[in-house]
């Protein structure tokens, strides 16, 4: 089993998150981290290859800081990272980022065959679980997203997945592009043995021209989407905090019912 | 006052439907397609004839009835079948916005289907409308709603999931019955390589969608599987009832009600969360709620900082008195 996750650096989630004059994602030196959804996705990897035998490839598109995102994934059991990086793609919207990270699928997939590529279901950043399916549009192969469950069997993934009115139960043959919850398994921390062999990788930095990826093709000049004004939300306020001496509900039931919540 | 702007095409709207009944959220994006511009609906399958004067009352004046021609099983539940069906009604009514309701299923189906028609795509988005040069603007809150965030579409075409309980749903001034096309779509192998083997509708529970709800009252740890207080409230309210990752890993409550980042998103105008700490995975999917209240034990509880009206108490003396409370004043 030869397979692919993609990792994200994203903002701490218990950080003060912001958006810059230029409506990007701060990313303050040190408050970033690997997108925790990411660590269900390389557990799922580390799991098939202790069984099967193989090799777990991390890659990330983002900038310097984005490695980070790689080398925690070292530390979580990946042989091997990659980190695509280039001025260009700065300001990329999903399409550029699918763009990116399938050409470094590609090339790897040169190198020799790509069994699976597994993501997490949603960057804890933006939330949107957009890449996924983009990501296997863009590569021309199969998407299996949402598995909270995953059974690999002759060639074919079987995933199960729970959606908002229905609980589905998919295949796809292999290899595919699959997402995966955070109820597919409990990510491990990362072992003492783990963490000193993590030291001894490096992150491998591939540029656009290393992949032949057209520059204007990604970054904010290939972007269909553009943020064009982002505000900090004013606090809430009048905000009552009141301990319970007796008559907590009816003093509850009293503020609902004047301003005309039930 | 407002300038008169125009799409090039009209705005392509997907409607959610289930048992032949049209889902809420999608009468939400019926009243902000209608002031983007012309309102075609777009469904799969069928039963949804009893529907139509409903969505003739909010604007629709056209509409595709897609059907999937293939022996696959489910075909039409594949997001890359739905998304080929979708682009190629686009191309067929030169739709320049498609509306979708931001869920799990049409954020794959939208991404997929943005990627077809070179649209640029925003989801989770919580209004829609159009700048003063035509662009479509979208407007959505951002890092657990504590940022407002606004977005310019720059392509020609746009594709917008809209959160459920953005705003609220009207009627159309006036209205005439749509005509209604039948669209039958083969979709290709490549979209068919994906295959639902087994689908599982969730039985309906008498009570609202948790993302559709106008009241939630959502249960955590501190509940220790007892819901009953949480369930009385909500009978009486006639709300949805949710709970954190916890609860439902627990098995007190199935992984649906899960609100939060990995969960359901909700928004209601009232969100009560008892015996729940407010972390941030859960707040993540509640913050946009109208008003918040909270019940916990401890007053260091994070779910305090973002509640307008916070108890320090205990969820299993505070709920009854509240539900006896108003059943008393409201009849
Ligand atoms: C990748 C990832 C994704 C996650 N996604 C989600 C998600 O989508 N949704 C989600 O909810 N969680 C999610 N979580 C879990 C989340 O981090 C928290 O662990 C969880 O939300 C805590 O649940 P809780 O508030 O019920 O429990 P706790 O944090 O243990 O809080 C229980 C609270 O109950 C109070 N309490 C106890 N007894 C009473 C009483 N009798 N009356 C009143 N108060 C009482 C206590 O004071 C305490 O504050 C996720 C975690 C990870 C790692
Ligand atoms: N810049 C990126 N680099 C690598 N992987 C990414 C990137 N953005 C998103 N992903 C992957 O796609 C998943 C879903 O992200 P998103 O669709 O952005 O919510 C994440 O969990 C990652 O596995």
């Amino acid at each position: 089993m030869r397979i692919v996750v993609c990792v994200k650096h994203v903002p701490d989630l218990q950080s003060e998150r912001a958006f810059d004059a230029e409506g990007r994602v701060v990313r303050v030196g040190g408050e970033g981290t690997l997108n925790e959804l990411d660590e269900n996705a390389l557990q799922v990897a580390a799991d098939l290859v202790a069984e099967q035998g193989g090799e777990v490839i991390a890659v990330t598109v983002g900038p310097a800081d984005a490695a980070d995102a790689v080398r925690r994934a070292f530390q979580r059991g990946a042989d091997r990272g990659v980190h695509v990086v280039d001025d260009a793609i700065a300001g990329s919207d999903v399409f550029g980022t699918a763009v990116c990270l399938a050409a470094a699928i590609r090339r790897l997939g040169a190198e020799a065959r790509v069994d699976l590529v597994l993501t997490g279901m949603a960057a804890l950043d933006g939330l949107t679980s957009m890449l996924p399916a983009a990501l296997a549009a863009e590569l021309g192969l199969p998407q299996l997203t949402l598995a909270a469950r995953l059974t690999l069997a002759d060639g074919v993934a079987t995933v199960r997945r729970d959606l908002d009115n229905a609980t589905e139960t998919l295949t796809a043959p292999l290899p595919a592009v699959i997402s995966v919850t955070d109820q597919i398994n409990e990510p491990a921390f990362p072992s003492f043995l783990g963490i000193m062999a993590a030291r001894k990788k490096t992150v491998e930095a591939w540029s656009l021209a290393d992949l032949s990826v057209d520059p204007t093709a990604v970054g904010a000049a290939g972007a269909r989407t553009r943020v064009v004004e982002a505000t900090p939300r004013p606090p809430r306020e009048h905000r009552v905090l009141i301990a319970d001496d007796g008559d907590a509900g009816r003093r509850l039931a009293e503020y609902l019912i004047e301003n005309k919540l039930v | 006052m407002t300038t008169m702007t125009t799409l090039t095409g009209p705005v392509l709207v997907l409607i959610d439907h289930h048992a032949g009944a049209v889902r809420p959220p999608t009468l939400e994006l019926l009243t902000l397609a209608r002031a983007a511009g012309d309102v075609t609906a777009l469904w799969f399958g069928d039963g949804l004839d009893g529907a139509l004067p409903l969505l003739a009352e909010y604007g629709v004046t056209s509409a595709y009835q897609v059907v999937i021609d293939s022996p696959v099983a489910n075909a039409m539940h594949l997001p890359a079948v739905a998304a080929e069906a979708v682009a190629a009604a686009v191309r067929q009514s030169d739709a320049a916005l498609v509306l979708l309701t931001s869920t799990f299923e049409n954020k794959e189906i939208g991404v997929l289907l943005a990627r077809e028609i070179d649209a640029g795509i925003v989801v989770d988005a919580n209004g829609v409308t159009i700048a003063a040069d035509g662009a479509v603007e979208t407007n959505q809150s951002a890092f657990a709603s504590t940022w407002n965030v606004r977005t310019q579409i720059t392509t020609p075409r746009a594709v917008v999931a809209i959160k459920p309980n953005s705003i609220p749903a009207e009627p159309a001034p006036s209205s005439a019955a749509p005509g209604v096309v039948t669209v039958t779509v083969t979709p290709s192998e490549d979209a068919l390589r994906t295959r639902i083997v087994e689908r599982t509708e969730r039985v309906a529970t008498g009570r609202p969608e948790l993302a559709e709800a106008q009241v939630v009252i959502a249960g955590g740890r501190g509940t220790n599987g007892d819901f009953s207080a949480i369930e009385e409230l909500a009978d009486l309210l006639g709300a949805a009832v949710g709970a954190t990752r916890v609860a439902t890993d627990e098995g007190w409550i199935e992984h649906t009600a899960q609100i939060g980042q990995t969960g359901v998103t909700v928004a209601p105008k009232l969100y009560i969360g008892v015996g729940l700490s407010g972390a941030v995975h859960h707040t993540g999917g509640m913050q946009s709620s109208g008003t918040i209240v909270a019940v916990n034990g401890d007053p260091e509880a994070p779910i305090f900082e973002i509640a307008d009206f916070g108890i320090v108490g205990d969820l299993f003396t505070v709920l009854p008195q509240l539900s006896a409370e108003l059943r008393a004043r409201l009849g």
